[in-house]
């Protein structure tokens, strides 16, 4: 390993594209938060796609679509990425070896199942995973997994086939390194530019998109029966919102974290208050994690009217918060 | 969410991984705490982690009854659908649901074998038994 990769710090985040960002982009001597990186981008969002399936349900973001925080990043800090993808898996083995080699610290997109560290619960044909390489030894190569806590391990023949999977959003070996970083400072300007983005997008005018995607979605459910399909369907929701590293209540908390950043550099002490208040949002979205889950457990009696109230309150909240946002960096 | 509301109570499917949850601390900073999960997230998971596992038993079974081929409980096996097999072996769908049949799973070449066997990472001659 050379001096560069044995300097490289590995830090725990709520979310991969943007930890692999914040981590990539402090390597390179510029103090990124994985908060800042996610806000400066403008990731935040909801989306209720009902005609993209997983596992036979509708898609549900919290967050805007893979590798928006790695473009948003590379615009507001003017870094010309580098991206490469292979038609062949060995030669993109090989190329990750000679950028190791040359002392670079890797990021790559991969595929979650193949992954052998992950826990075998967590393992799902997940294609749009980030994470880092910042070495190898031996047969095994040394990989920053920033929803990993600790740095990890994993040998090539399995990296290989978590970089080649296929199937929607296949990452083709993917990888990627910053070549030139034309910006080192995160000014005032570019954070109220991109909180105006995030404002726009939840308030939008497309009616599965935002504030109205939730409520469309709260309309879903309330039309729901009290099938064993159904709760399957609440489920997947919470899961979407809670289990696919999201730093809890679908980002919410994570975003909040980023306005209290944002706070200090623009100087705009609202938006201090508002990084509390989405706080208090996040706890509304972790309470309807939590009913939703007794309904599943068979604790209460499943209720679907009752959840689509609790999304509908939420869009409430978020609309207000949002247009407070939005008076805030006016 | 305060630094002591953040989830500790542990998620099995978790295994000894934390996740990183951002909340608030004393000085009502938001920062990042290693959860051990809860029980909201164990819960959502092990309801789709069971729902998968229970299509593979049922596929072991029918496969066991000669009701369908092997190829359908390695398929659910590895958390695949149709679809998603279909789309990384480069298979249409159609001829995989034909190939699910096990008088035709049977008589397939060993070239078409080979990209199940590649597709689900598995030793050619495995993909043809159950476990």
């Amino acid at each position: 390993m050379t001096a560069a990769q044995s300097a490289f710090q590995h830090r725990h985040a709520a979310h991969c594209e943007s930890g692999v960002a914040a981590n990539l982009m402090t390597h390179h001597g510029i103090a990124l938060s994985e908060a800042m990186a996610f806000g400066l981008s403008s990731a935040l969002s909801f989306a209720y796609l009902p005609f993209v399936k997983l596992t036979g349900f509708p898609l549900i973001a919290y967050r805007m679509p893979p590798k928006s925080i790695l473009k948003g990043v590379s615009k507001e800090l003017k870094t010309r990425f580098h991206f490469e993808t292979f038609g062949d898996p060995a030669q993109g083995m090989r190329r990750l070896d000679e950028l190791l080699a040359q002392g670079r610290v890797v990021g790559l997109q991969t595929s979650v199942f193949w992954l052998p560290y992950f826990p075998e619960d967590m393992r799902f044909h997940f294609n749009a995973h980030n994470l880092l390489v910042y070495g190898k030894d031996g047969d095994d190569y040394l990989i920053s997994d920033p929803v990993a806590e600790l740095p990890q391990r994993c040998a090539s023949a399995d990296l290989q086939r978590a970089r080649f999977a296929k199937g929607a959003l296949a990452p083709k070996g993917l990888l990627y390194y910053p070549e030139h970083i034309g910006s080192r400072e995160i000014g005032a300007d570019a954070i109220r530019r991109a909180i105006v983005k995030t404002v726009r997008i939840m308030l939008g005018p497309i009616p599965i998109v935002g504030v109205r995607g939730i409520n469309m979605l709260a309309n879903k459910v309330a039309r729901l029966d009290t099938s064993e399909h159904s709760l399957n369907y609440v489920g997947h929701i919470v899961r979407m919102q809670e289990e696919i590293g999201t730093g809890g209540a679908g980002f919410r908390f994570l975003y909040a974290a980023f306005l209290q950043e944002a706070a200090s550099i623009t100087g705009i002490a609202e938006l201090e208050r508002l990084s509390e208040r989405l706080n208090e949002i996040g706890d509304g979205w972790r309470e309807f994690a939590l009913k939703a889950a007794r309904m599943i457990k068979g604790r209460e009696r499943f209720d679907p009217p009752l959840l689509a109230g609790m999304l509908r309150t939420q869009a409430g909240r978020e609309k207000e918060f949002f247009q407070a946002l939005k008076r805030a960096v006016a | 969410m305060d630094v002591n509301e953040v989830p500790q109570e542990g998620n099995r499917t978790l295994g000894p991984h934390r996740k990183a949850l951002y909340a608030r601390d004393e000085q009502g900073r938001m920062v990042i705490v290693p959860s051990c999960g809860s029980e909201v997230d164990e819960t959502v998971t092990l309801q789709a982690v069971d729902r998968m596992n229970a299509q593979a038993e049922d596929a072991r079974q029918r496969a066991q009854a000669g009701l369908t081929a092997p190829l359908e409980y390695w398929m659910y096996a590895r958390r695949m659908d149709v679809a998603l097999l279909s789309q990384t072996s480069g298979i249409w769908q159609w001829r995989i649901r034909r190939h699910l049949q096990p008088h035709r799973f049977a008589r397939l070449p060993q070239r078409v074998l080979q990209r199940y066997a590649e597709a689900l990472s598995l030793p050619l001659d495995r993909l043809r038994t159950l476990p």
